[in-house]
């Protein structure tokens, strides 16, 4: 089917913020450059649209916000009070319904789930200037399964536009309601196998030619928390080959985001978590994000259980490594003296024995 | 590290049973010394199964005196190189063992650093046209030893020496063609240390810029952006792939692959054009390719290939077979070189200006002393004993002749300073005209010795004595024998029985399981079988043929450095060599997880 409302990740136009909203977009960019984010899909903003032009209400809306006050938070309060009697009842456009339920449909399918659990967020879609001040001013909803559910929860984040909070939020900042559109990203829950957090550079001796992940079984709360020893795997960027793999002791595991810490059985604590193959490839993602970023990364990850192998890798977060980024290491060799000196002092330095068993310094 | 764990002193070795009064053997500045307990005790004492992998004759000690004799000369008195002098010598129970000697004193390092560098910098600086004198004089030595003779005594003078008014006889020219030949075996050993260690000391620098910019970089990494290509370390066994392909090309592959004696199988490919053809160019291929030892010739009952053309006719076949099933026996040398390149851009752009300044340096400096790190035993170890050993074998023939000895081999019976004396005693008995006088004496003295060496070959050597430093410091000692803090630890507990695993030095990456074949020797190679683990006492590179039939290989002494790492990289074969006890520990049959990366060797449950 051709779709008016809504749009998968690797949809060219996904990139268009007007159309989708920046968490969306940010999500498609990642897509087109091969970053393996959690499947899903975004109904636009068009949707929103359609949906507030069908209420009928839309011109009284404007202008109901048109006359708000700053830091009139009583007013504010009754504006969201009578918006929100205006649109509780009004339905989402039946095309967009339809579009949802046939892409809710297929992301199902294709986790080998009927009725997978996703996650609903806003992606909300204005100028750089205003979204940045946005940030964490929309909801999230976590482990929303079942077609109803979807919907509902999509005709949830079109209210939250206009929950007393945000309203306040906007007048308080002199901005213009009317200039925010609405896209709504769904998007698997990760059910992880096995998470943790990479580094594409050695955090221990900020060498730039490592790539070091730590994991464990389940989410990655518990390698984040350091509530256990986890597996660490360390591959090298240029020789793409796995360099130390040392297996960790992994005694419990946070296997759904909504409950605490279950035990792992005995026999899996000593398990790696990872295989070779998921190891290289999570290297792999790592040296993308570096390279499009331009900087050492700091990253979250999960292996998905539900998804195929091969596509099961599901990058949570990322940010710029901040600790050994910025260092300037000091060369080898001084840099004013002659090559003689620095082989003079190669052979005569008892550092760092030439076979380098097992990365051993000595003092 | 534990103050009171150390090995056995050098005075507590145990002589191994029948192999009583091995000491009269050797010349007796190679025998530990209970004048000198002191220095020996505190000092530790490796077995050197790199240049020995068996107990050595009596004859064979030459070898332990040459190597530390040219070692010592050009570190210690030549180039001055600041923290190390020579490497101190024994044998015990027939086995070689070294202790590095190093400068502690902070002045006498200085003085040594001002004198190493004025030397050492000449020859770095003119590194490629030193390096071409290096071959020639090596080549000239090699030519001298080949044109010395050994012939058998006449019964009268040639006539000449009255007619040409000599006034002297040939006699003399046994002895003074002996002492010729010993004095070309030590000077060839001088040479082999004119350029050795520089060439370490520039890689070494290269090694240690790598572990500083990435300090978790594999050694393996750093070797692979250094290694020459068209090195002639690969000649050898590049010639057996060309008369391999040739072969095939002629129809001759049914021939080449029967494993027939090599003797056979040459008979039979001279009956027609094609099979006379491909021993013409078997001809121009032995002269100097196949001067070729299966190992690297410190013993005289090695072979070369030319000794025993059933070596590389092995080899050739398995070539052969190869070709047949369709693969591509060539080195993957574009890929070999593409790797390389991308290792060398991948670290590189990770650099900051000024080290990629220095990478780029030390980069080229580290492949202008390669090419004579991954050469030189070509011309030592394998032209120039050759020569030698060729030599020794007609002067044993010349005392069968004399009747002095009952077999050409006995003549290693005895040390170089013994034959001295014998051929004195051959020559002056005959000058006589009497019996030689130690006839009687030597026979029964070589049947002796016989017993005693059969003893100490059954022998396994103990890795080391005395007492480990606390940290071993010597780059290069640790470069050329892989001999590490760690790996003493290992032998240590291995002594005591308390290790489980094997570990050493990750030579060449990659991962593998499979199935071990134990081999002491190179005549056993043929019991090597396609897709099983080598494990050997030494990685000798020249067990060509082995590396396209093995997967991986597990050594008991090595380095990084050591020929054969660098050919199992080449080949992408996965190595662990200077584990100390695999051929001891391990089993023919047994199955291992062989991990190159990490130098691990995991004994898996279950035989094959």
């Amino acid at each position: 089917m051709t779709y008016q409302f809504t749009l998968g990740f690797d949809d060219p136009s996904c990139r268009q913020t007007d159309l989708v909203g920046g968490k969306a977009a940010g999500l498609a960019e990642m897509t087109s450059r091969g970053v393996p984010v959690a499947p899903g899909f975004v109904v636009t903003t068009a949707a929103f649209r359609e949906f507030l032009d069908a209420t009928g209400r839309a011109g009284e809306i404007s202008e109901l916000l048109g006359r708000l006050e700053r830091y009139d938070l009583d007013a504010a309060s009754l504006a969201a009070e009578r918006i929100h009697s205006w649109l509780a009842d009004a339905a989402l456009p039946e095309v967009a319904r339809r579009e949802i339920e046939a892409r809710y449909v297929e992301l199902s399918a294709a986790a080998g789930t009927p009725g997978v659990s996703v996650a609903i967020r806003s992606s909300a879609s204005a100028e750089d200037s205003v979204l940045s001040s946005f940030a964490g001013e929309f909801e999230t909803w976590v482990d929303v399964a079942g077609l109803d559910d979807v919907l509902a929860h999509v005709h949830k984040c079109y209210l939250s536009m206009f929950a007393p909070r945000v309203l306040s939020y906007v007048l308080d900042r002199g901005l213009d309601h009317g200039v925010i559109d609405m896209a709504v990203v769904v998007q698997k829950t990760v059910r992880a196998r096995a998470a943790g957090v990479m580094f594409t550079l050695d955090p221990v001796h900020g060498d730039r030619s490592q790539v070091v992940i730590e994991a464990n079984w389940g989410l990655g709360l518990s390698v984040v928390g350091g509530e256990v020893i986890p597996d660490r795997y360390t591959v090298d960027k240029v020789t793409r080959q796995e360099r130390q793999r040392v297996v960790g002791s992994k005694r419990l595991a946070y296997l759904r985001g909504d409950r605490g810490p279950v035990e792992v059985p005995e026999d899996r604590r000593q398990v790696a978590c990872l295989s070779p193959a998921e190891v290289l490839a999570l290297a792999d993602l790592g040296m993308r994000l570096e390279e499009l970023q331009g900087k050492p990364q700091d990253i979250e990850f999960a292996v998905d259980e539900e998804l195929p192998e091969g596509g099961n890798l599901v990058l949570l977060q990322c940010r710029p490594e901040t600790v050994w980024s910025g260092r300037q290491r000091p060369a080898a060799f001084d840099a004013g003296s002659s090559m003689m000196s620095w082989i003079a002092g190669a052979i005569s330095a008892p550092s760092r024995g030439a076979s380098g068993v097992g990365g051993h310094h000595h003092g | 590290m534990n103050e009171t764990a150390r090995f056995d002193y050098l005075s507590e070795a145990k002589t191994p049973a029948g192999a009583e009064g091995w000491e009269r053997m050797y010349p007796y500045f190679l025998l530990p010394n209970k004048d000198l307990r002191t220095h020996e005790d505190s000092h530790l004492w490796f077995t050197d199964t790199i240049h020995w992998s068996r107990g050595c004759h009596p004859f064979d000690s030459i070898g332990a005196e040459a190597v530390y004799l040219g070692a010592g000369q050009n570190s210690a008195r030549i180039y001055a190189i600041p923290t190390s002098l020579g490497l101190d010598v024994r044998i015990v129970n027939g086995y070689v063992y070294i202790s590095p000697n190093p400068v502690v004193d902070p002045a006498e390092i200085q003085e040594r650093l001002e004198h190493f560098t004025v030397r050492a910098s000449y020859y770095y600086e003119n590194w490629e046209e030193l390096y071409e004198r290096w071959k020639l004089k090596i080549g000239s030595v090699v030519d001298a030893m080949n044109a010395l003779s050994f012939d058998p005594l006449p019964k009268f003078e040639p006539v000449e020496a009255v007619f040409e008014a000599r006034g002297r006889s040939v006699s003399w020219k046994i002895i003074e063609n002996y002492h010729k030949l010993i004095d070309s075996f030590f000077l060839v050993w001088q040479h082999h240390f004119e350029f050795i260690n520089l060439g370490y000391g520039g890689f070494l620098t290269f090694f240690q810029f790598c572990k500083n910019a990435f300090p978790s970089i594999s050694d393996q990494a750093i070797s692979r952006m250094v290694a020459g290509i068209d090195v002639l370390a690969f000649r050898p066994d590049e010639e057996l792939r060309r008369l391999a392909l040739l072969g095939h090309e002629l129809g001759l592959g049914a021939e080449l692959t029967a494993r027939r004696p090599a003797a056979q199988t040459q008979e039979r490919l001279a009956v027609n054009e094609a099979g006379r053809r491909w021993l013409d160019e078997l001809e121009r291929s032995k002269d100097p390719w196949f001067n070729y030892f299966a190992e690297y010739g410190f013993t005289h009952d090695q072979e070369t290939w030319r000794d025993n053309l059933d070596l590389p006719f092995n080899g050739i076949a398995r070539y052969v077979e190869m070709i047949e099933r369709g693969e591509d026996i060539q080195r993957p040398v574009d890929r070999i070189r593409q790797e390389r390149d991308d290792l060398v851009t991948g670290y590189r752009r990770l650099l900051g200006d000024i080290e990629a300044k220095q990478f780029d340096e030390l980069l080229a400096l580290a492949r202008r002393v390669f090419p004579h790190i991954e050469e030189h035993n070509i011309f030592v170890e394998h032209w120039a004993h050759s020569a030698f050993w060729t030599k020794m074998k007609e002067l044993g023939d010349f005392l069968v002749a004399s009747g002095f000895l009952a077999a050409r081999d006995d003549i290693f019976y005895l040390n170089r300073f013994e034959l001295d004396q014998v051929l004195f005693d051959v020559v002056e008995s005959w000058a006589i005209g009497v019996e030689p006088r130690g006839t009687a004496r030597w026979r029964r003295e070589i049947e002796q010795r016989r017993d005693i060496m059969r003893a100490l070959q059954a022998a396994t050597p103990q890795p080391a004595f005395g007492t480990p430093p606390a940290e071993v410091t010597d780059p290069l000692a640790v470069m050329n024998y892989g001999v590490t803090t760690e790996l003493v630890q290992e032998w240590l507990h291995g002594a005591s029985g308390e290790s489980t695993g094997l570990s050493g030095i990750p030579a060449s990456p990659g991962v593998v399981e499979g199935v071990v074949r134990v081999l002491r020797s190179e005549h056993d190679l043929d019991r090597l079988q396609e897709g099983e683990i080598l494990v050997a006492p030494i990685t000798a590179p020249s067990w060509g043929s082995a590396f396209s039939v093995a997967k991986g290989v597990i050594t008991d002494v090595g380095g990084m450095m050591c020929h054969a790492a660098i050919v199992c990289r080449e080949y992408g074969l996965p190595a662990v060599v200077g584990t100390g006890f695999a051929t001891t520990r391990l089993k023919t049959g047994q199955r291992v997880r062989l991990d190159g990366d990490s130098g691990v060797v995991e004994l898996l449950g279950g035989e094959a």
